[in-house]
C-alpha cells in the first residue's frame, strides 16, 4: 500500500460520507457545508489525477463561487421549510433502491471491462500542458466552437439569472 | 500505484449518492446541490480515463471545462429561479410548487 | 566546502541531508517525500505564524509614529515583547460561545481564515531554490485560495447567531466578490508576459521588472488586494461605527487573535506577492551564485509594499459602501480590461526580442491610460447628478433660542 493509496483512500471515505450526509440531514445550512467538505475532496482527487489545474479550477469554481451562490440561496429560503420534519419524499425508499441497483449495475458493468484495473498512467507526470489546452480552446481546427458556445451560455445564463431574480418595482 | 477501478467506483457512487439526493429530497435547493455531487461525479471520470487511457487527447480536458461552465451556468439559473418562485409563493419546497397542475 | 555549500542554499542542503539520511533508514522514495512535504510545511506554517509576531509589533510601533506616538514601548527595549505580553494575555482569555451559535461553522471560521493566509505562503518562492510546491498554476491558485477566505467570513457571519455579525459578513462578501473581478484580469497581465502562471516561473521571467512594464496592473493588483485583506480605506467590513465591530464580534480569546493574526500575516503576504509578480521576486545581485539572497531581497521588497500599505492605512479613511462599489466596477474593471486588452495587442504587435522597446511601449501607454483615467473621473465628478435641495437646512438647536428660554420645548 503506498502513501497515495492511503491519501485516496481516505479522502474517498470522508467524502462518500459527506456527500451521503449531504442528501441526508435535515438544516439546510449543514447541507451547504457538508457539500463543501464534498468539493474539497473532489479538488484532492483531481489533484491525484495529476491535473492541478482542474484541481484548482475546482476551487475556484465551486468552493469560491458555487457553494457561496447555494449558502446565499439557502440564507434567502431559509424560512421555507421546518427542520423538524423529514426532507425526502414519500418515495424515498424507492429512490434508494434504484439508485443501490444503478451503482451494483454500474460496477459490475464495468468490472468485466478489461480496461478496468489499468494502473499504467499515460498523462504527463508534472500535470497537464496548459498550453497546449489554451491552444487547442482557440484554435479553428480543435474546439473554439464548443468554446465560443460555451462562454455564449455562460453569458446568457448571467443575463437571464439577474432578470429573473432581480427585485421588480411595482408603479 | 491506485488502480483506475478505485476511482471509477468512487465516481459511481458520488453519482448515485447524488442521484438519490436530485430524486429524494423535496427543498429545491437540495436538489440543486445534488445535481453538483452529480457534475462532479462525471468530472471525476472524464478525468480519471484521461489521466489512465488519453493521456495524449486533449478533448477530456476541454470536455471538463465544458462541464464546468455548464455548472456554474446551472447553478446561476436554479437559483435565481428558486429564488424567484420563493418571492411570489413563499415557498422552496419543489413539491408545493404545483401552479401548472389541471 | 560542506559548511560554504549549507550557507549558499540552507533550505536544499538540509532536505537533501534528509532525504539521504531516511534513504539510508531504508524508507521508501514515495514516504520519504511524504515526510519531506510534511516536514517542510509544517516548518513553512510555523515560520510564517511566528514571523507574524514581529509583524505586529512593527505594524504598532510603524502606525504610532504616522499618527505621532510612540507605539509600543513599555514591555522591554522599544516595546518589542508587546506581541508576546498580547499573546499572553490572549491565551488566558475567557472562550465565550454565544446562544444559539451553530457550533461547527462557528469553530470552523478561525481556523479556515489562518488557513487561506498560510496556504498562500506554499507556492511563494523565497528563491531560486526554495519554494514549497512548484505549482504551474501558482495564479490560479492564489485566487482559489481567496474563496477559501470568503468562505470563513461567512461561516463567521452564519455560526455567531447575531445580525451584526451577518450583516457585517454580508457586506466583507460583497467587497471580496467584487475586488476579485478586477483583481483576477489586473493578474492576466504578468501572467500574457511570462506565459505562464507559476509564481517561480513569473520571477524568473522578469528581466525588466513588470512594475515598469504595466505599472496600471501593479496599481490594481495593490488596491484589489487591500480590499481584499479589507484594511483602511477598505475595512468597512469590521467598522466599528456601524457595525459594532465586523463578522468576528462573538468571538473571544484564541479565537479572535486567531483573525488578528490572519489580518496581519495576509497584509505582509500581499507584500510578498506583489513582490513576485511586480518586482522581481528574488531577483537581485549574485543570486544565481548565492541563492540564500534572493530571501533577503525578496523580503526586502516585500517590506517597502508592505510599508506602503501602512502608510495607506495609517493616512486615508474608510470608504462609504456604495464609493467603495463605485471605485470597482466603475473604475477598476473597466480600466483592467481596457489594459489587458491593449497589452495584448503591443505585446503581439512588438516582437519580444525588442524589449527594451516593448518595455517604453507599454510605460508610455499605462501612463498615457492613467492620464486618461484621471480626465474621466475628474469630467464625472464634476458633472456628477446631485440631490436636488428642496429646502434650506435647518439647524436643530439654535445657540440665540436655547440662551434666551432656559426650556427647550417650553416656547412651543
Amino acid at each position: 500500500m503506498t502513501i497515495m493509496q492511503i491519501i485516496f483512500l481516505i479522502t474517498a471515505s470522508v467524502t462518500l460520507f459527506a456527500a451521503l450526509m449531504v442528501v441526508s440531514t435535515r438544516k439546510m445550512m449543514h447541507a451547504a457545508m457538508w457539500l463543501i467538505l464534498v468539493l474539497f475532496g473532489v479538488t484532492i482527487t483531481f489533484a491525484l489525477l495529476e491535473t492541478r489545474f482542474f484541481a484548482i479550477v475546482q476551487l475556484v469554481i465551486y468552493i469560491g463561487a458555487i457553494a457561496i451562490l447555494i449558502i446565499f440561496a439557502v440564507m434567502l429560503t431559509r424560512r421555507s421549510m421546518n427542520a423538524d420534519v423529514p426532507q425526502v419524499n414519500r418515495n424515498w425508499w424507492l429512490v434508494m433502491v434504484s439508485s443501490l441497483a444503478l451503482f451494483v449495475g454500474l460496477v459490475t458493468v464495468m468490472s468485466v471491462w478489461e480496461g478496468f484495473f489499468v494502473t499504467a498512467r499515460t498523462a504527463p507526470p508534472g500535470g497537464e500542458n496548459l498550453v497546449q489546452l489554451g491552444t487547442a480552446l482557440v484554435d479553428p481546427n480543435g474546439f473554439v466552437l464548443p468554446f465560443e458556445v460555451a462562454s455564449l451560455v455562460l453569458l446568457a445564463a448571467m443575463v437571464g439569472a439577474i432578470y429573473v431574480a432581480a427585485e421588480r418595482k411595482e408603479k | 500505484m491506485i488502480p483506475l477501478s478505485w476511482f471509477l467506483t468512487f465516481s459511481a457512487a458520488l453519482f448515485c449518492i447524488g442521484l438519490f439526493g436530485v430524486l429524494a429530497r423535496k427543498n429545491a435547493v437540495a436538489i440543486l446541490m445534488g445535481l453538483e455531487l452529480m457534475l462532479n461525479a462525471v468530472n471525476i471520470n472524464l478525468l480519471a480515463f484521461w489521466c489512465y487511457l488519453y493521456g495524449k487527447d486533449l478533448s477530456a480536458l476541454v470536455f471538463v471545462a465544458i462541464v464546468f461552465v455548464a455548472a456554474a451556468a446551472e447553478t446561476a439559473v436554479g437559483l435565481a429561479l428558486i429564488i424567484s418562485a420563493y418571492r411570489a409563493r413563499n415557498t422552496a419546497v419543489a413539491d408545493e410548487l404545483n401552479l401548472l397542475k389541471g | 566546502m560542506g559548511f560554504i555549500q549549507f550557507l549558499i542554499d540552507p533550505v536544499t542542503f538540509i532536505a537533501r541531508w534528509l532525504q539521504m539520511l531516511l534513504a539510508g533508514w531504508g524508507v521508501p522514495a514515495g514516504w520519504t517525500q511524504f515526510i519531506l512535504f510534511v516536514l517542510g510545511a509544517g516548518a513553512l506554517g510555523t515560520g510564517a505564524l511566528m514571523f507574524t509576531i514581529a509583524l505586529i509589533w512593527f505594524e504598532r510601533k510603524l502606525i504610532g509614529r504616522f499618527q505621532d506616538r510612540f507605539g509600543p514601548n513599555r514591555v522591554g527595549p522599544w516595546g518589542i515583547f508587546q506581541p508576546f505580553a498580547d499573546m499572553g494575555k490572549i491565551f488566558t482569555k475567557e472562550y465565550i460561545t454565544p446562544d444559539g451559535a451553530d457550533p461547527v461553522p462557528f469553530y470552523l471560521a478561525p481556523i479556515l481564515v489562518v488557513m487561506s493566509v498560510v496556504s498562500l505562503w506554499a507556492v511563494i518562492p523565497f528563491t531560486l531554490t526554495v519554494v514549497g510546491v512548484e505549482l504551474n498554476v501558482g495564479v490560479l491558485y492564489i485566487i482559489g485560495i481567496g474563496g477559501i477566505g470568503e468562505l470563513a467570513i461567512i461561516f463567521a457571519g452564519w455560526g455567531s447567531n447575531n445580525k451584526y455579525a451577518m450583516l457585517a459578513a454580508f457586506r466583507a462578501l460583497a467587497q471580496l466578490i467584487s475586488y476579485e473581478v478586477p483583481m483576477v484580469i489586473a493578474l492576466l497581465v504578468p501572467v500574457m508576459f511570462a506565459g505562464k502562471m507559476g509564481l517561480n516561473d513569473i520571477a524568473r521571467a522578469q528581466d525588466i521588472w513588470y512594475i515598469v512594464l504595466c505599472p496600471l496592473a501593479a496599481l490594481i493588483f495593490f488596491i484589489t488586494s487591500t480590499a481584499e485583506n479589507g484594511r483602511t480605506p477598505f475595512d468597512l467590513l469590521e467598522a466599528d461605527s456601524e457595525l459594532v465591530a465586523g463578522f468576528n464580534i462573538e468571538y473571544s480569546g484564541l479565537r479572535f487573535g486567531f483573525y488578528y493574526v490572519a489580518d496581519f500575516l495576509h497584509a505582509f503576504t500581499i507584500g510578498l506577492l506583489f513582490a513576485i509578480l511586480f518586482l522581481g521576486g528574488w531577483r537581485g545581485p549574485f543570486v544565481e551564485q548565492v541563492p540564500v539572497l534572493g530571501v533577503f531581497y525578496l523580503f526586502a521588497k516585500a517590506g517597502i509594499v508592505y510599508f506602503i500599505g501602512n502608510w495607506m492605512r495609517a493616512s486615508l479613511p474608510r470608504f462609504r459602501i456604495d464609493q467603495m462599489m463605485d471605485i470597482n466596477w466603475k473604475i477598476l474593471t473597466p480600466t483592467a480590461l481596457v489594459l489587458v486588452m491593449l497589452t495584448a495587442v503591443v505585446d503581439k504587435l512588438i516582437a519580444s526580442e525588442l524589449l527594451y522597446l516593448q518595455a517604453a511601449v507599454l510605460f508610455v501607454l499605462n501612463v498615457v491610460l492613467l492620464v486618461v483615467i484621471g480626465k474621466v473621473i475628474d469630467w464625472y465628478w464634476a458633472h456628477r447628478p446631485r440631490p436636488k435641495v428642496v429646502a434650506t437646512p435647518r439647524p436643530v438647536a439654535r445657540y440665540e433660542r436655547s440662551s434666551a428660554q432656559s426650556h427647550p420645548g417650553a416656547g412651543q
